[in-house]
């Protein structure tokens, strides 16, 4: 009866999971530190750029089980065809596969092509288009992004007109605040236009800040402090905004108002296209890249001083961080859909010189 | 360096996802959330409109009423005095009516009793009259019994005679 309340208990159940996961995380690290010590000092760097940057399998952690790698399917685009294996073939680095059209294996995570003696075949033209570690965990968060909204825009249809309720409710105050607070104030009475690609930027880059800050299965990951990925994203601001830029855009640029300045003013008006997009894409991969470089150094730290007693200390500064990282994830999914509103505002605006930024 | 070369296949699938989600959800869930929210704001207003104008209606109404009671009030207490007006006619000219039939009453009867009377009068004087006659006869008759006083008083009756 006793022990029956007690697992009832919200706050029990809580820190149980808390537990599970806390050991989850703890024991690869304490048997790979063990490891780590007896031979050479602790080298972060190498740790950190793995988990920030991008690879060709998908490092599992289960408790009590040594880190799995779970190959990810490798597609090639050669210029002599399509290649698709699995990532299985090439692993561990070095191992050279042999394919339809040559031979591969991974050189510093890159899939190189390679002569019948192992060394890098510079004249094969080889492009990657491997379903990486961050293609899946995209396709995880855009099906999620898809499943979320597709349901909550069933709920709108099934409850019309009536107060909204569940998962509707938590996404009502935000999907309200990209239209209300980025989309109305800078782009005016043409936001409604507009508004599919600023919540869909929005909520894009926020759930993927989101599960990049889970340490384990659905997250880990790093998509948003991925230069292609901000790449993608600013690209296409860039489209809509020169796409959709009016006269007075143009004029702006091409015109600017005393004549005597056009040879300093029309290349500085062509470097500011490129450059807020370049902006946009620098902010957000660098926000989230230098927010999980903290975060895993501080983690490294334990393995640093290879004592366990320095985890508390460790741990108490990653979950402040993780805090703040909390709060950049919601910041950078809020700038960047703002600036990307104010650029688009700007060049759709009918009124010259209203506003300038940058 | 390495961190900031983007790789051509995740620009390509990020592009791909992007357009996928920007094309779904924009048809399918922003579009039909938007004018879900749009028109739940508008029935809002409209329904928060409709109850000022609502209130306004009942503030007229009622004021409305408050006069309609009001003079409802006033013709009531007019058509009360004039009920009691009319109570206090009806009573007095009763009053009056019963009063001149009374006095009209009493007026024949007393003639009747004045008409009884003198009947009655009239009556007892005859009574007294032949009962008056029968003792002067019956005194009479018994004066004339002996002849001496008669001629006494035809002596008498003569001398006073005088021719």
């Amino acid at each position: 009866m006793i022990n029956s309340s007690i697992l009832n208990l919200k706050l029990f159940k809580l820190s149980f999971i808390c537990a599970f996961f806390v050991a989850l995380l703890a024991l690869p690290g304490i048997s790979s530190a063990q490891n780590e010590t007896a031979k050479k000092p602790f080298d972060p760097t190498p740790v950190i750029m793995e988990h920030i940057g991008d690879s060709h399998s998908w490092p599992f952690v289960f408790p009590l089980v040594a880190e799995k790698n779970i190959p990810l399917p490798v597609i090639l685009y050669t210029d002599k065809g399509l290649e698709v294996f699995s990532s299985a073939n090439l692993m561990p680095e070095g191992t050279v596969y042999k394919g339809t059209y040559y031979s591969y294996k991974l050189e510093e995570k890159h899939i190189k092509a390679v002569d019948v003696a192992g060394k890098v075949d510079e004249s094969a033209k080889v492009y990657d288009f491997s379903i990486t570690r961050n293609v899946i965990s995209m396709f995880i968060t855009m099906t999620l992004l898809l499943i979320v909204f597709l349901s909550v825009s069933s709920a709108y249809k099934k409850r019309a007109g009536k107060a909204p309720k569940g998962l509707q409710s938590f996404m009502e105050p935000l999907i309200l605040f990209v239209r209300d607070d980025i989309a109305l104030p800078n782009l005016g009475i043409k936001y409604a236009r507009f508004m599919p690609l600023l919540l869909t930027i929005f909520f894009f880059i926020l759930i993927n800040n989101l599960f990049g800050m889970v340490p384990f299965f659905p997250g880990g990951f790093n998509l948003t402090g991925n230069i292609a990925v901000t790449l993608v994203l600013s690209v296409i601001i860039l489209f809509v905004v020169n796409l959709n830029g009016n006269k007075h855009y143009w004029k702006h640029i091409f015109l600017p108002d005393p004549w005597w300045l056009f040879p300093i003013m029309i290349p500085v008006e062509i470097v500011s296209i490129f450059s807020k997009p370049i902006a946009l894409m620098i902010r957000l991969f660098a926000n989230i890249t230098a927010g999980h470089i903290v975060i895993l150094s501080l983690i490294s730290l334990i393995f640093i001083f290879g004592t366990l007693w320095i985890s508390p200390v460790s741990i108490v500064f990653v979950v402040f961080m993780d805090c703040i990282e909390l709060l950049v994830a919601f910041l950078q999914a809020y700038i960047f859909t703002l600036l990307s509103a104010l650029f688009i505002g700007m060049a759709i605006q009918e009124h010259h010189h209203e506003q300038e930024v940058l | 360096m390495e961190l900031v070369t983007p790789d051509i296949g995740l620009v390509f699938w990020t592009t791909i996802c992007f357009v996928i989600l920007l094309f779904i959800l924009g048809k399918f869930a922003w579009k039909p959330i938007l004018a879900a929210v749009h028109e739940r704001e508008n029935s809002i207003e409209s329904a928060l409109l409709k109850a000022e104008a609502m209130k306004e209606e009942m503030a007229r109404m009622t004021s409305e009423n408050e006069n309609l009671l009001k003079q409802a009030r006033s013709e009531r207490d007019s058509i009360l005095s004039e009920a009691r007006k009319v109570k206090e006619q009806i009573i007095n000219d009763a009053k009056e009516a019963a009063n001149a039939e009374g006095s009209k009453m009493i007026e024949k009867a007393r003639i009747e009793i004045n008409s009884q009377k003198a009947i009655a009068m009239a009556d007892v004087k005859n009574q007294v009259a032949s009962l008056s006659l029968e003792i002067a006869e019956k005194v009479l008759r018994k004066q004339f019994e002996d002849a001496g006083k008669q001629d006494a008083l035809v002596a008498e009756l003569l001398k006073e005679v005088k021719l």
